[in-house]
């Protein structure tokens, strides 16, 4: 399984690891969890090949904590879990978006809450990737659609993680992860990686979250020519508690929402199919998006204008590029397996346009076929 | 050794500390000081992780690298700093409801895989930074906010946990004594593997107030009083000291190093793809 330019057959889980590695992740903080145990599994086994590190650890939380800790000692890292995995991630999840530790989080997700359903898919964690962990925050999500988006994701997830120092979250879930695909691996030229910024100035002079115009103050990594602390509590630009100033708590958290909303050309991501001439605009991510195009295609050839707007990044949610599609369409159906939790999202991006909204939900752990999107599409015309 | 060297782990312009007057964990802090002093440890080359209460403030005046991390979690920062950067000298200062409660289970296995960390437990008895509750480490019908007619847990031997955990080096020192800790510390830090300190402090403010001591001095007086020193290689776990708390090193063992261990394995499958 060499991230060579060959041809492979993979799952999407599979696919996934070998992306962080391609990516330059080289410390994975591991623990057991269906359906995302072949990440940690296919990282065991290759990450001490090339000298990286994989650990099991003993819970959720300390797989994150010390994700987090190898990041800050100037390694790329990445955990992956799923919905109760998830859960107990958040409070660290929370620490990196606060501290602006570069890492990316998997989310494969499955049906919940609780327990759920540990081996069907589910699209159920889409709110908690965005608000889960406490707090006024920004985040970073992606969704992978195919066992090959898997791998891409992943790679544009640590390099997303590694521009703007914040935990990027891949949203797979039961069904990307496990479907098996052919696929051709990019090769290492084909790669574009990205580090961190790095401080130049002199060590004496180094205020790690001095702001330098861009929001992302440059990184340091430790064991290297700068001291540094970094803390919890809010902070002041040398990276100490200021847990009693209004303002620069007012700056601090302007500023971690600036740097993501200045950079939205960078990070937003769509990919539409057969948008243009659209009457009617299928809202979809993630394995949801397969059945979503079948769909489109089925009523094309009756003649029934249907397109796919796809969201490979979901957070921040791309509110503009939907609104630019779906104007000048009449309906917008959002499918999604889990109980309509975009909904508010798409009525914000088409609040006063003409445009009707409906939904096709279901969160049951079954995927939503071909068949059902196309039957509401008829039903649409 | 030069008098008053540790300042030079100090940020002072960071001081004055924000601990009560008569706390012990400044003691505990200088200990340690003294001991990196000692050793020459290199600032840029040094990590110093703690996570949230009075203990966590240690490290915010030390001039070293410091990372302060979230409640109970600073072992599994600490060990994906040292997994990471093995070169690295990680220390840790966590309190006792961080480190014995909520961070209970990270400590349990930190010691299991024997990483090359050393951690300072500052043991005072009581959850100061929210105002003194009861801990895991408050004794048996001690007074605190949480337990106002007597605690009724039992509290328990953390430094027995960690050596059964498979920690392989684990000592016991007091506030009351800081020359003696800052050499268990220092012994900590040259161990090879996971080492632990219970370094107990004392918590004038709470559990001595809501205990009935009269002065700071006075819960540092209890600590003493209830400790014996034990000599290197002499003691064992199940030994009955009539109550007493034994202090010193309680067990130094030689046991494969996690990281030790890790760079093995990368260096037998390169080996074995080369050839």
């Amino acid at each position: 399984m060499n991230s060579g330019n060959n041809v492979q057959f993979l799952q999407g889980n599979e696919a996934c690891a070998l992306g962080a590695i391609a990516a330059g992740v080289r410390f994975f903080g591991g623990y057991p969890i269906t359906p995302a145990t072949e990440i940690a599994e296919v990282m065991a086994r290759e990450l001490p090949k090339i000298g990286g590190v994989f650990v099991q650890f003993e819970d959720e939380i300390a797989s994150i904590g010390a994700v987090i800790g190898a990041s800050v000692a100037g390694t790329k890292a990445m955990t992956a879990t799923s919905g109760p995995g998830f859960s107990l991630k958040q409070e660290n999840l929370g620490y990196a978006i606060h501290v602006q530790i570069p890492c990316v989080v998997v989310n494969v997700m499955r049906g919940g809450p609780s327990t759920g359903l540990p081996t069907l898919p589910s699209q159920s964690d889409v709110m908690q990737a965005r608000w889960g962990t406490h707090g006024d925050h920004p985040i970073i999500a992606l969704s992978p659609y195919s066992v090959r988006e898997c791998f891409d994701l992943t790679v544009r997830a640590v390099n997303l993680s590694e521009r703007f120092r914040i935990p990027v979250i891949l949203l797979s879930d039961a069904i990307i992860g496990h479907v098996r695909e052919r696929i051709v691996l990019p090769s290492r030229e084909e790669l574009t990686l990205v580090e961190r910024k790095k401080p130049t100035v002199a060590p004496e002079d180094y205020k790690p979250f001095e702001d330098d115009g861009t929001d992302i103050p440059p990184m340091a990594n430790l064991g290297e020519e700068y001291i540094f602390h970094i803390t919890s509590n809010n902070y002041d630009d040398e990276g100490f508690p200021a847990t009693n100033d209004h303002d620069i708590a007012d700056r601090r958290i302007k500023s971690l929402y600036n740097k993501i909303e200045r950079n939205r050309a960078e990070i937003d991501d769509v990919d539409l199919f057969m948008a243009d001439d659209a009457e009617i605009i299928i809202v979809a991510y993630g394995s949801t998006a397969r059945s979503a195009r079948r769909a489109v295609m089925m009523a094309r050839q009756e003649g029934i204008k249907a397109g796919l707007f796809r969201l490979k990044t979901i957070w921040p949610f791309p509110y503009d590029h939907l609104r630019t599609a779906a104007e000048p369409a009449k309906d917008v159906l959002l499918v999604e397996m889990n109980m309509s939790q975009l909904d508010s999202e798409i009525k914000s991006a088409t609040h006063g346009l003409q445009t009707r909204i409906h939904g096709l939900h279901q969160s049951n752990g079954m995927l939503i076929t071909p068949d059902q999107i196309y039957d509401r599409i008829k039903g649409l015309v | 050794m030069k008098k008053n060297n540790y300042k030079k782990y100090l940020r002072t312009h960071k001081l004055p500390h924000i601990w009560c007057s008569g706390c012990g964990h400044g003691i505990i802090l200088g200990a340690a000081l003294r001991a990196m002093a000692e050793l020459e440890l290199d600032p840029y080359r040094t990590v110093a992780v703690t996570a949230i209460g009075c203990s966590a403030r240690t490290n915010a005046i030390m001039h070293c690298n410091t990372i302060q991390t979230t409640h109970g979690r600073a072992l599994t920062f600490a060990s994906g700093i040292k997994m990471a950067r093995p070169d690295l000298t990680v220390l840790l200062f966590v309190g006792d409801g961080d480190g014995a409660a909520i961070g209970g289970n990270h400590l349990i296995h930190a010691a299991r895989r024997n990483v090359d960390l050393t951690t300072v437990l500052l043991n005072n008895s009581i959850y100061g930074m929210t105002g003194g509750q009861y801990s895991p480490l408050t004794p048996y019908q001690k007074t605190a906010s949480t337990s106002p007619y007597g605690n009724l847990e039992q509290d328990f031997d953390i430094c027995k946990l960690a050596d059964a955990a498979g920690a392989s080096y684990v000592a016991r020192g007091i506030a009351h004594d800081p020359r003696h800790l800052s050499k268990l510390i220092r012994g900590g830090i040259e161990h090879k593997g996971f080492s632990f300190i219970e370094g107990i402090s004392h918590c004038p403010t709470y559990y001595g107030r809501k205990n009935k001591f009269a002065s700071p001095y006075d819960v540092m007086r209890w600590v003493k009083e209830r400790s014996v020193r034990v000599k290197p290689d002499s003691y064992n776990f199940s030994q009955d000291l009539n109550g007493s708390v034994p202090v010193g090193v309680l067990s130094h063992k030689n046991l494969p190093e996690f990281t030790d261990e890790y760079r093995k394995l990368v260096e037998k499958l390169q080996k074995g793809a080369e050839s």
